[in-house]
């Protein structure tokens, strides 16, 4: 992985707010932060959310400021108290639970898929599930292949859902404070490596990213780079190697996978007409096959060559440091990949 | 029970006469239940129910014409025709929604009770499941929560006692009361026949809960019966025919119900046969209004899928 990259995030113009380099957990921690200090309808539960700060440490303080009643630890029960919040949620609160490892959503699934997602439309709009539910995902911690898959695509598969993916900690901040303000059901996808390695200019105070508007990390002539979370770094580092040989890439990062701004996606093609598509889910029946087809309907004539894809091989996530490494894309893969689509 | 009981007959007709959609789980036989236990709760305190919940949708305060309107799939439902027999949900009469995975509202009613402990707002919660829920293990999950936290949620088990197509003996371990106890929830077993006998346990357990007492779990014996849907029509090979007649002639809780108000002398026969009388014709006019009302147009599908 990178060390903490400069350009991990640009802070529109207009910001007036003093601008601070910060991780992205520090980032996640600052949305946290002042959304509860604005809304005491804001609760978080989860499993050593607490005075533990989770096992991460990314809540670490919060429990100080906001006292027990509201950072709650729960016990070691993710379909239970993601199904209590499901109810907190329709009846007054904005509860947003804690799942530490993003492999344990398979515990929630009946309540995130059956419950939370569906009680709008199937009471006819008249009940609303105003929560998040925060998940880690990512590879490369050496922590096996239960603590370590990228399930994003998923909730992605849900109508009802939003489903959140930041890559910096600007976005994390602007994405988070989103979520918690939205009417309906959002898992919010954290990567854990990024919350020490990423770093970048987030400002102090307040702002929102609205879902659904991808942004363009780095522009450029040739291919577009289009990248999700952890591969937002990947995809940038590939991209300063490319340039070395004259190849000019943008990197898009949709942000959110659903709302899915398709039009940032179809236009940077339609540009570029090159695309790979790169995500830490799993290869098949995945990310990158729906944004690849989102690409190759809407550029099609524009289009060079097919849409390229990488993901994580279709494995298990292995535990041994070779063998985990071989699994998730890394910039050389990119880079190889974009040279043969350049015929360089 | 009589209004619930008068329902479901037309239900069962529409469904029989292929004029209703879907699935159709008839609550006939274990009227008490959610009479005894809604009449104990404030108009705002909260329900979730189940696929068999016309019965608690209905207790809790539903009008018929808006329900059969829903079970028809009409714009002019509860939900806008998108929920159905099994998803009547209604914030008006603080219903939280029928629920049609087994165990389903255990999370939701547990949530708003401690949405309503956190506020402040002295609301109750009911949980509605049958016997075949206590194979879920989410239910235990919301138990030891609620304990936990001292929230204001009543587990109301309906031992019906079959899991679809099962004897509940086959699938549940040990006792029922056990489970309860377990965790250090109150805990009471009512005849589910007998509506006073509900209402008072469900009051008492109630009125603790709202105190700040804690949780409350009533094991409601009752009995279903028709099929686990109406299309369950041969049902030998899993009860015996005298089973479902012994219940009915011995046990039914609108015949058991009647024949204390008369034996107390609080209503007379022409009382109660007036009552029938105009719920009867509540409940024709309710069919009357959902078959003419609209079907929604198909441009509404893509609506109330976000807030």
């Amino acid at each position: 992985m990178p060390e903490a990259v400069a350009h991990a995030g640009r802070v529109p113009p207009k910001a007036d707010a003093p601008v601070r380099e910060i991780t992205f957990g520090e980032a996640i921690r600052e949305a946290l932060a002042e959304e509860m200090r604005r809304d005491p309808k804001v609760v978080l539960l989860g499993e050593d959310v607490a005075e533990a700060g989770t096992a991460f440490k990314v809540l670490k303080g919060l429990v100080e400021e906001f006292g027990k009643d509201r950072v709650i630890d729960t016990p070691i029960s993710e379909a239970g108290f993601t199904g209590l919040a499901v109810g907190a949620a329709m009846t007054g609160l904005r509860p947003i639970v804690d799942i530490m490892f993003g492999d344990f959503i398979a515990l929630v699934m009946d309540q995130v898929v059956n419950q939370a997602a569906k009680s709008h439309y199937m009471s006819g709009g008249r009940w609303k599930v105003p929560m998040v539910i925060r998940a880690t995902m990512g590879a490369t911690r050496r922590s096996a292949a239960q603590h370590s898959q990228s399930l994003h695509a998923w909730p992605s598969h849900v109508p009802g859902l939003k489903v959140a993916i930041p890559s910096t900690p600007y976005d994390a901040k602007g994405l988070l404070k989103t979520a918690i303000r939205d009417d309906n059901p959002v898992v919010f996808f954290e990567d854990k490596i990024s919350y020490a390695k990423v770093k970048g200019p987030v400002p102090e105070g307040d702002y929102t990213i609205p879902f659904g508007v991808a942004d363009i990390k780095r522009e450029g002539r040739d291919v577009t780079l289009v990248a999700t979370s952890s591969m937002v770094q990947v995809a940038l580092g590939a991209a300063a190697m490319l340039e070395e040989i004259g190849i000019s890439a943008e990197v898009v990062d949709p942000r959110t996978t659903w709302p899915l701004d398709e039009k940032t996606l179809i236009e940077s093609v339609r540009k570029t007409s090159r695309a790979l598509v790169i995500d830490e889910g799993s290869f098949r029946y995945g990310v990158t096959g729906e944004l690849a087809s989102v690409i190759a309907e809407g550029a099609f004539y524009e289009l060079d060559g097919p849409v390229r894809r990488l993901g994580a091989r279709h494995v298990p996530i292995p535990f041994s440091p070779p063998l985990e490494d071989a699994t998730v894309p890394a910039e050389r893969d990119v880079v190889d990949l974009v040279r043969q689509m350049c015929n360089k | 029970m009589m209004a619930i009981r008068l329902f479901e007959e037309r239900v069962n007709d529409l469904y029989t006469r292929a004029l209703m959609p879907g699935l159709a789980h008839l609550y006939i036989g274990e009227e008490a239940v959610a009479v005894g236990v809604c009449e104990a709760l404030q108009p705002d305190d909260y329900i979730t129910s189940t696929h068999r919940g016309h019965g608690h949708c209905l207790a809790k305060g539903a009008v018929p014409h808006l329900m059969f309107a829903e079970l028809l799939g009409k714009e002019a439902g509860y939900c806008k025709g998108k929920g159905g027999s099994m998803h009547i949900a209604d914030p008006g009469t603080g219903n939280l929604g029928a629920n049609a995975i087994v165990g389903g509202g255990a999370g939701i009613a547990t949530g708003a009770a401690f949405a309503s402990k956190y506020q402040g707002t002295g609301r109750v919660s009911v949980c509605f499941f049958g016997e075949g829920a206590l194979g879920q293990g989410v239910l235990y999950e919301e138990m030891n929560l609620a304990q936990l936290w001292k929230l204001p949620v009543i587990y109301a088990c309906e031992n019906n006692l079959y899991n679809e197509y099962t004897h509940y003996s086959e699938t549940t371990a040990g006792d029922i009361m056990a489970r309860p106890a377990a965790f250090g929830v109150a805990a009471q077993a009512v005849d589910g026949q007998d509506v006073r006998a509900v209402h008072a346990a469900a009051s008492a357990m109630i009125d603790r809960a709202r105190r700040g007492d804690g949780p409350g779990f009533l094991l409601l014996n009752t009995y279903r019966y028709r099929g686990h849907h109406v299309g369950d029509v041969a049902r030998d090979y899993y009860r015996p025919k005298q089973e479902e007649q012994r219940w009915m002639a011995d046990r039914d809780p609108i015949a058991l119900h009647a024949a204390w108000l008369l034996a107390q002398g609080i209503a007379d026969q022409a009382a109660l046969d007036r009552i029938t009388e105009e719920l009867t014709a509540e409940m024709d006019a309710a069919v009357d209004y959902a078959m003419k009302a609209p079907y929604p147009d198909p441009g509404r599908v893509d609506e109330d899928i976000y807030a």
